[in-house]
């Protein structure tokens, strides 16, 4: 090659030459166009949709049957969540549980020392997710082996040490979504402005 | 167990300046041994035998996996809960975050899936409800993405002078992710019309949940690689969710099933958690975009400058698009100057930026805030309070943060309260 370095740039020349011809004569094909369906995968069955299909909506959609009272997830309560929130729900190590007061207020923006006050009677809009959650993920050294009448017990007792229910309550599918929170109506969607100004 | 940001480290960190004097002591030491035949041990870990020249000894040969050199102790700083870790920003030269460096945040442990049995069940508003395997995920047209994925609670409050870039803002990494559309999904499934959420469900001992509105479901990916390889355990293996631009908390991991509903489902995460109370007595929610930051990882604490020039490094990135800009202050804010930006710039992805600066030797503050492609100026500590209110908690912060070089060259962090 490199004796020979002119007849070499020629050719390579005229590769490309040819090449831009023949390509702008004929393109490659495009890609087939995306079928509407590539029938991976299988039609999902019934038990396996149900088997993890545990999600609860604020209206009750998703509470299964059964019931608990607030006596039932004291019992409940002692023996399997006290160690990590405290024997009356404040005591810790870890998330607080219960407001300080019964009319303990909703966090304020102004007021740093609020932040930290929030929890099920003064921020949590739903009761509904507090069975949610302790069904999928509490406790946490056994998450997902409490039955769903102790899912509805425990339910029951936070929202009564939280001053929402009576001490004689019993809930439901049917009572749960209409325990009304505090903080219900508290919430707004993402309203930052997504551009210049710094977002409120 | 608490979600934001950690208190102050639990453990010894791994720093830039004490990297090089370890790595300078040691190898001094171990050459000065060598000669006498012994073996050198430094802080519980063996050093590598450092032969006097290594053009006159024979090297090892090849191995089926590669590690870092040695004398690169790169490392993640667990929290004290052990449900966080973070990135060493410091001691990365470019965007993309070498795996095993990610950042790390789950709310009850990594779990351990077998791919071959993991499930995706796609379901609710469909017309055709359906499973898949990872092996089918990957039979659908595959999509490649760098961006980054950031804690929305990457701010370390309160931090003391002695903080390193990686404890103020390591909750945030950057990968190239591969995988499946959700959009794909959707069409396989027949996403009926009413549709407007999609509930995100994790295998994790969490069963973690999020519900994602319609308007990120255009570029939401269902991924299964990262930066070439399967994504690690600690970010969700065998697949997640990626939402580009959005709060990793969004980016459900371990993805067992997503329900496609009219409406969110308001999950412990969205209502009691990631959320953020706002001036007016209300709490922002769905709150999921990152703002533009930045933050200088060198110079930075810990370590020493001499006068004359330095260049300065660091990162930028936006949820709401491309980094247009990134200034630096070289005197406390006073006056800003235009950094450059490696390319490329692409978008929701962290940016590099490159300043010269000759220092005369003088203490100052160096600090710098990113532009991104919507105008949005990163605010200032005073300007973000401002703005939402001392009270409005750990999510969502992304003030400029400024490092204090101190007449010796000690750097350490401009120290801010936010209460």
């Amino acid at each position: 090659m490199n004796d020979k370095p002119r007849s070499a740039t020629r050719v390579s020349i005229l590769s490309i030459l040819l090449c831009v011809g023949w390509c702008n004569g004929v393109s490659a094909q495009d890609e087939a166009p995306m079928p509407v369906r590539f029938g991976f995968g299988h039609a999902a069955t019934a038990e396996e949709i149900a088997a993890w299909d545990i999600d609860v909506m604020p209206d009750g959609t998703g509470l299964p049957p059964g019931s608990g009272s607030v006596a039932e997830g004291e019992a409940l309560y002692v023996a399997q969540c006290a160690v990590c929130h405290g024997r009356t729900g404040v005591e810790g190590p870890n998330d607080r549980l219960v407001v300080h007061a019964p009319d303990e207020a909703f966090p304020d923006a102004a007021d740093a020392a609020t932040w930290r006050q929030r929890t099920i009677g003064n921020y949590w809009p739903y009761a509904t997710t507090l069975f949610d959650y302790i069904r999928r993920s509490m406790p946490q050294n056994l998450p997902g082996s409490l039955d769903d009448d102790e899912v509805y017990a425990l339910t029951a007792y936070l929202l009564h040490l939280n001053h929402l229910l009576p001490a004689e309550a019993r809930l439901d599918a049917e009572s749960l979504p209409r325990v009304e929170m505090p903080a219900r109506d508290r919430f707004v969607p993402d309203d930052r402005l997504g551009h210049r100004e710094v977002h409120r | 167990m608490t979600d934001e940001k950690k208190k102050a480290p639990d453990s010894g960190h791994v720093t830039r300046r004490s990297a090089l004097i370890g790595m300078a002591g040691a190898a001094g030491t171990v050459l000065a041994r060598n000669s006498a035949g012994q073996e050198v041990q430094v802080s519980g870990t063996s050093r590598p035998h450092v032969p006097d020249d290594p053009t006159k000894v024979l090297g090892t040969w090849s191995s089926e996996l590669g590690e870092r050199s040695a004398f690169e102790k790169l490392k993640r700083v667990p929290s004290a809960t052990r449900s966080s870790s973070e990135t060493p920003l410091q001691d990365l030269h470019g965007t993309i975050t070498p795996s095993d460096l990610h950042f790390e945040r789950h709310h009850a442990g990594v779990p351990v899936i077998d791919p071959e049995r993991h499930k995706l069940v796609v379901h609710g508003m469909v017309r055709r409800p359906l499973t898949f395997s990872v092996a089918d995920l990957k039979r659908f047209p595959a999509v490649s993405r760098i961006c980054f994925v950031e804690c929305s609670g990457n701010l370390y409050h309160d931090a003391p002078e002695q903080t390193t870039a990686q404890l103020i803002a390591g909750m945030t990494s950057q990968s190239e992710w591969t995988g499946v559309m959700l959009s794909t999904l959707a069409r396989e499934v027949g996403v009926n019309d009413d549709a407007s959420w999609f509930l995100a469900e994790g295998a994790d001992a969490a069963v973690m949940t999020r519900s994602i509105p319609r308007e990120l479901w255009d570029e939401a990916m269902i991924v299964y690689a990262q930066n070439g390889e399967a994504v690690r355990p600690e970010n969700g293996y065998p697949v997640r969710l990626l939402n580009p631009g959005c709060e990793g908390n969004s980016c459900v991991k371990w993805l067992r099933r997503i329900e496609f509903a009219d409406r969110p489902f308001m999950t412990r995460e969205e209502t009691s958690k990631y959320t953020e109370p706002i001036r007016g007595g209300v709490a922002r929610q769905f709150s999921l975009v990152m703002d533009a930051r930045s933050i200088i990882t060198y110079p930075s604490y810990p370590d020493a400058v001499e006068r004359g020039w330095i260049e300065i490094q660091g990162i930028a990135w936006s949820g709401r698009g491309r980094i247009s800009a990134v200034e630096v202050s070289t005197d406390d804010g006073r006056s800003w100057q235009r950094a450059r930006l490696q390319e490329p710039v692409l978008p929701k992805a962290h940016v590099r930026f490159r300043h010269l600066w000759n220092w005369n030797g003088r203490e100052t503050v160096i600090m710098s805030r990113a532009i991104d492609e919507t105008g949005y100026v990163q605010p200032s500590r005073e300007e973000w309070i401002a703005a939402r209110g001392p009270g409005s908690g750990p999510y969502h912060r992304n003030p400029v943060t400024g490092w204090r070089v101190r007449g010796g060259g000690d750097v350490v962090y401009r120290v801010e309260e936010w209460a």
